[in-house]
């Protein structure tokens, strides 16, 4: 016999939509941008699942989405992961931002094992957040890493091109970057609740 | 004291046979020429009528197919000594007697619990290395040593118990001298008991002391007189494959078996492995495989996978034909604690497996962390390190940093903050003096350049701050 679900849970994991909006119920993983939490029907990242960024070139500020976040989950118990990160890490820059970098666990993989390892990194349940940069990702390798992610409760997120948009994604929130005309973020897809029709500005760090 | 006795009645074939997932009729022979003779059956050949002290020609007559082994001493000797590393994780006093091997049990009941439970695990480690054995008990190891000849599982705790349970062993079970065991049924001398009640001035003067020795050996009257089993510091398992392997996939199976050997010997020793070597050996030469590990690790199923992982990598220049599992460094093992209040899932891979894991397939350098160093030129900033000095840059510094500067090609950059002047490395011959500034590029991507310290132009792109 299936097992019963309480109505409640539904309604709390966002699975079923309501004609009645509700006020989100506060984040498990807010962004720390209080304008994105307040448009993500999670009221942050969508927790135990893979979450994709679609930039149109590297430096227009999408770690700066990130790493609040980071910065938070470095203070816990388990390390974050970046998996084939397109550059090296800048460890002063990271610490401006709070991060502890003795908590960020770097791998450098080939084209062909980045989606092996990070598959890994997620399905091992024992990283806070796994970051990747995948060139070659297909629906059914992202929706592995979304699995992945479900069943070691990790955050995922992954890196990729703004010309992968047109494809369908298994990803619980999409998120599209914009530089010119100026810095913004669409969200394009977000598990649980409505679109927002207009695009939030990017939040951009003071220079220290 | 309380000895157990593990009597392994068929060390050689087994040894052969644990190796071998499908075991036709299979013999073991010894002796040259047409005297070769058969000193171990298996199962199925037994069956098919084949018997232990068969001339190899006879057996021949009543079987057409059949594997037939050469016996080696060496190899028997070497799983006898490898079953007593075994042991040695449940006793710190391991004996070898032919055949059996001796551990005394007693203080290690208190860890282990009762002699019930001891001597199940035991025979829970046997079963799952592939060794048939009998497990008795008595207070001295003679005494075991016959017990477990006579029968499987008996249990002797006191030397009452012992005396009586030594009334009814036949002198042929015995493990009496041999002179003494053939001559005292010719007169009228059956078992033990009746051996024991003659006056013992009379057995000297007709068998010497040797029989008194062994006498007093097995009831506890003198020392037992055995030498302590040390387990040695290095591990060194070889197998030898069946037939020529070309394919990787064919090792797997003497692998996990390697492994596992390898494990239950750490477990013995309470040690851990940190880096082994294996050796696929061909016609000429051999391949080096070298598994490195960060941590010393011990357990059987985490030594198999990373062991796979470096051994699917490697090119096979010639068949296989035997395989080697050598391991020289072995550290104390420290089982990694876990938080009460831990937030993982219950289900979690400790981050060193994973780590591990990674490694395995992706290379030994591939997971790491950064950390920054006291050097203010970006390029030695920062270093791959489990250690980090911890400064805090008071000048804006990138997120993303690009391992050497690339120019900035296109249009003029737009300047954001800057400059802040590095003029440093006059030391060591690796002098930088340069501007750097925070820009905005045409396309909106924020970059931290450099240029010649008073001009604007050949600018140098060092990173971004995405």
């Amino acid at each position: 016999m299936a097992a019963v679900v309480p109505l409640s849970n539904l309604l709390d994991a966002r699975r079923v939509w309501r004609g009645r909006a509700e006020p989100p119920p506060a984040g498990e993983q807010p962004t720390g941008w209080a304008a994105l939490d307040a448009v993500l029907p999670s009221g942050g990242w969508p927790a135990a699942a893979l979450s994709e960024i679609l930039l149109p070139l590297d430096g227009v500020g999408e770690l700066q989405l990130v790493l609040p976040t980071l910065a938070r989950l470095s203070q816990g118990a388990r390390p974050v992961v970046l998996v084939a990160p397109p550059y090296l890490p800048c460890v002063a820059g990271w610490r401006q931002h709070g991060v502890d970098m003795r908590r960020v666990e770097i791998v450098n993989a080939t084209e062909a094992d980045v989606l092996w390892a990070t598959e890994q990194c997620l399905r091992s349940g024992s990283c806070a957040a796994v970051l990747a940069w995948p060139r070659q990702a297909d629906d059914r390798a992202l929706r592995r890493l979304q699995v992945a992610a479900d069943g070691g409760r990790a955050l995922a997120f992954a890196f990729r091109d703004r010309r992968h948009l047109s494809n369908a994604s298994p990803a619980a929130l999409r998120l599209e970057l914009e530089a010119r005309p100026q810095a913004r973020v669409w969200v394009r897809k977000c598990r649980g609740g409505a679109v927002p029709a207009q695009p939030l500005p990017l939040p951009t760090a003071a220079l220290h | 004291m309380l000895w157990a006795c593990i009597l392994l009645p068929q060390l050689a074939l087994d040894g052969v046979l644990r190796r071998r997932p499908d075991a036709g009729p299979l013999v073991l022979v010894a002796g040259t020429g047409h005297a070769r003779s058969i000193v171990a059956a298996n199962a199925a050949a037994r069956d098919a009528g084949l018997r232990v002290g068969q001339r190899l020609s006879a057996a021949q007559a009543l079987l057409a197919q059949f594997e037939a082994l050469p016996y080696q001493p060496e190899r028997v000797d070497h799983w006898h000594r490898f079953l007593a590393a075994v042991a040695y994780r449940y006793s710190a006093e391991v004996s070898l007697l032919p055949h059996a091997i001796v551990l005394e049990v007693s203080r290690s009941l208190n860890l282990f619990g009762s002699w019930p439970r001891l001597e199940s695990l035991l025979r829970a480690d046997l079963d799952a290395l592939g060794f048939r054995h009998r497990i008795s008990a008595a207070p001295t190891p003679h005494a075991a040593h016959v017990l477990t000849g006579v029968a499987d599982g008996q249990v002797v705790l006191t030397d009452e118990q012992l005396r009586h349970a030594l009334q009814r062993i036949p002198l042929s079970q015995s493990r009496l001298p041999a002179a003494a065991a053939d001559a005292l049924p010719g007169m009228g001398i059956r078992t033990l008991g009746q051996l024991l009640a003659l006056p013992r001035d009379g057995l000297r003067r007709r068998f010497g002391a040797e029989l008194l020795l062994a006498l007093d050996r097995l009831t506890g009257a003198a020392p037992a007189g055995l030498e302590a089993y040390r387990p040695p510091d290095r591990f060194d398992l070889r197998i030898e494959l069946t037939h020529e392997v070309e394919a990787i996939g064919a090792l797997v199976f003497p692998l996990r078996r390697m492994t596992a050997d390898l494990s239950a010997y750490l477990a013995g020793r309470d040690g851990g492995v940190q880096r082994f070597t294996l050796q696929l050996e061909h016609r000429e030469g051999h391949t080096e495989v070298k598994v490195g590990l960060l941590a010393p690790e011990r357990e059987a199923g985490m030594l198999f996978e990373l062991a796979r992982g470096r051994l699917e990598q490697v090119q096979l220049p010639q068949p296989v034909l035997a395989m080697r599992l050598i391991a020289r460094d072995l550290p104390a093992f420290v089982p990694a604690g876990r938080d009460l209040f831990d937030e993982r899932p219950a289900n979690a891979l400790p981050i060193e497996q994973l780590r591990e894991r990674l490694r395995a397939r992706l290379g030994d350098r591939a997971v790491h962390r950064l950390g920054s160093t006291t050097d203010p030129r970006p390029e030695l900033a920062q270093k791959v390190t489990a250690h980090d000095a911890g400064w805090q840059e008071p000048s804006p510094r990138p997120t993303w940093l690009f391992e050497r500067p690339i120019p900035l090609r296109g249009p003029a950059p737009q300047i954001l903050a800057g400059p802040e002047r590095l003029e440093t490395g006059w030391w060591d011959g690796g002098e930088v003096c340069r501007d750097y500034y925070v820009v905005e590029t045409a396309q909106g991507q924020r970059g931290w350049a450099f240029c010649t310290p008073g001009e604007r132009d050949g600018w140098m792109l060092h990173g971004w701050f995405a």
